[in-house]
């Protein structure tokens, strides 16, 4: 489904601040693959999704979506095959525009612009049918500016915008991690409801180790811009915390570096 | 201080105000949706009366100069747009570069600084003769008010559709736009030359309204637009919900600035002092909403219990 040959990127490249934050990684996902993302800080992990997702082009390297070469497609068109939920809950829907509206964006992703309705009565079942699925009462509000919702609410609305088109490939971007922990339970439980019945292809970054293992088929680690561990089906399943720390102490020779990933513990 | 003077100018200030009114919806456009303050329309507004009075003093109807007026809007509101995303320059200075180009192109178009047109000889649409002692059918205000009404039902629908929707996505959230598969380069550039061609109507019906085109006429449009829109949403802000009324009330709020206008002048103010007080009064006005989160807000509270 996913297939990303020897990408590299270099920020800032002959500064001060030139920083080499992909080399040349490799990775293949199949139909279905649910990825778990984890590693310190600087290791890599948003870099990769945004190279995925084309916010930049990257310096090196290949990427193919489900069979089609898209290195040199820009970011909108991209998005044709893509589901993105970012960290920040403001960076996902439009706050001035409603419920409704955003997901009327959101279905016609990939598709032309035209000059017809921007959203159909017809649409508006589909909306509030899809709206029920979250539990969040937001199936009554569908013209409420999406402003007036709390983080959590625009997350999971965010990830019902994700996924709504069915995407080739979900990104999740550390969609939690500016949720209180309750909400995100819940936003967690709602991704895996969602991914598991459309079965979608998914890439998660988590900065909870825990999540990491339990959720997902398979894992890897990151560390300065390389995969340094991949592991899937029963041995990721059997994996602890306590393995993940020396794994990662093996790979890279030095201590695992992420505050709030220690702090999740 | 006759109290009659002011009355009697009050209906071409409303006029004025009404004109200036469409301009104003082209700087909401910009402003508001797009989240760009565009200076293009200190010189598209210039350009389209320059356009228009060409256009008429060779002998073309009325509603083709108006037509030719609002394409060349369109068109410098294209450079801007193409300044500002193919070549990357921050917008504000992409609309300054426009506008000052425009300032040389519209010298070009006149053939000098200042064109005038007879409305005895030739057949306007609207001018300042057309306010009183006219049959209905042929009043300014009359007919501005259904240009406006006409401007605002197509606005209204086209900002509803899909493109419409894509470019106010744009404007709100850009990062959300392009993850949503929308060409926001594309929505920024279609939206500054829907501006500047309204901005660049506006501008040939105020060349018909006071019989000329100038050089000047569009230096400070910015200003008066954002003071419309300021005012405009100061006043029916809290009326007005619909996108429709939301733009009507730009327009109304470009008649009250006039209608003001009018009163400061016949109370007798230096009329050299105008432009600063214009200034100073949307200076003010666009930093009370900044003024309030500082210094009034209250912490919001969040739900959670962590």
């Amino acid at each position: 489904m996913l297939e990303i040959k020897h990408i590299s990127k270099t920020f800032n490249p002959g500064t001060v601040n030139e920083k080499q934050a992909l080399r040349g990684l490799s990775l293949a996902l199949k139909d279905g693959d649910f990825v778990t993302v984890i590693g310190g800080n600087g290791a890599g992990k948003s870099t990769l999704l945004n190279a995925i997702a084309g916010t930049w082009k990257v310096d090196e390297g290949q990427i193919l979506i489900d069979g089609v070469d898209v290195t040199k497609y820009p970011e909108h068109k991209r998005a044709a095959f893509l589901g993105r939920v970012f960290q920040d809950p403001m960076n996902g829907t439009a706050a001035t525009m409603g419920i409704e509206e955003n997901l009327a964006l959101a279905l016609r992703r990939g598709d032309r612009r035209t000059l017809k309705k921007g959203i159909v009565a017809g649409e508006r079942k589909l909306y509030r049918d899809m709206l029920a699925r979250l539990g969040l009462g937001l199936e009554n509000r569908l013209t409420s500016k999406v402003g007036l919702l709390s983080g959590g609410q625009r997350q999971a609305l965010t990830l019902l915008m994700a996924t709504l088109k069915k995407p080739k490939l979900l990104l999740l971007d550390e969609h939690t991690a500016a949720l209180d922990p309750k909400t995100a339970a819940k936003v967690l439980e709602t991704t895996e409801t969602i991914v598991n019945q459309d079965h979608l292809t998914t890439l998660m970054i988590t900065h909870n180790m825990r999540d990491a293992i339990h959720i997902g088929n398979r894992l890897i680690m990151m560390n300065n811009g390389e995969i340094i561990y991949d592991v899937s089906g029963d041995e990721k399943k059997g994996l602890t915390v306590e393995d993940l720390l020396k794994k990662f102490a093996e790979a890279s020779g030095e201590e695992f570096a992420n505050d709030r990933m220690m702090l999740a513990r | 201080m006759n109290i009659m003077v002011l009355i009697n100018a009050l209906p071409g200030a409303a006029a004025q105000g009404l004109i200036w009114g469409i301009m104003a919806i082209g700087v909401y456009i910009t402003y508001r949706i797009l989240d760009v303050a565009d200076l293009t329309v200190d010189g598209s507004m210039c350009t389209g009366g320059a356009v228009f009075i060409m256009m008429m003093l060779n002998g073309r109807s009325v509603w083709l100069s108006m037509a030719a007026a609002f394409a060349t809007g369109m068109i410098s509101g294209l450079v801007t747009g193409l300044f500002h995303t193919f070549m990357g320059i921050p917008a504000i200075l992409s609309g300054i570069l426009t506008q000052l180009g425009l300032w040389s192109v519209n010298l070009k178009i006149m053939g000098k600084a200042n064109q005038a047109i007879n409305v005895d000889k030739y057949d306007l649409l609207v001018s300042l003769r057309f306010i009183k002692n006219v049959p209905f059918y042929k009043n300014t205000i009359l007919l501005v008010c259904l240009i406006t009404v006409v401007l605002i039902v197509v606005l209204y629908w086209f900002f509803g559709t899909e493109l419409g929707c894509s470019l106010r996505a744009t404007g709100c959230n850009d990062k959300m736009a392009r993850a949503q598969g929308i060409n926001t380069d594309l929505g920024r550039v279609l939206g500054l030359m829907i501006s500047n061609g309204l901005v660049a109507l506006s501008g040939s019906l105020l060349t018909q309204y006071q019989g000329f085109a100038d050089i000047n006429m569009g230096r400070g449009a910015i200003v008066i637009g954002l003071a419309a829109v300021i005012i405009g949403e100061a006043v029916f802000g809290k009326v007005f919900r619909n996108f429709g009324f939301k733009l009507l009330a730009v327009s109304l709020g470009s008649i009250i600035y006039y209608l003001v206008l009018q009163v400061v002048i016949w109370m007798g103010i230096d009329t050299d002092l105008l432009k600063l007080l214009s200034a100073l009064v949307v200076a003010v006005f666009l930093a009370i909403p900044v003024w309030q989160e500082r210094y009034f807000s209250k912490p919001v509270k969040r739900g959670g219990n962590s």
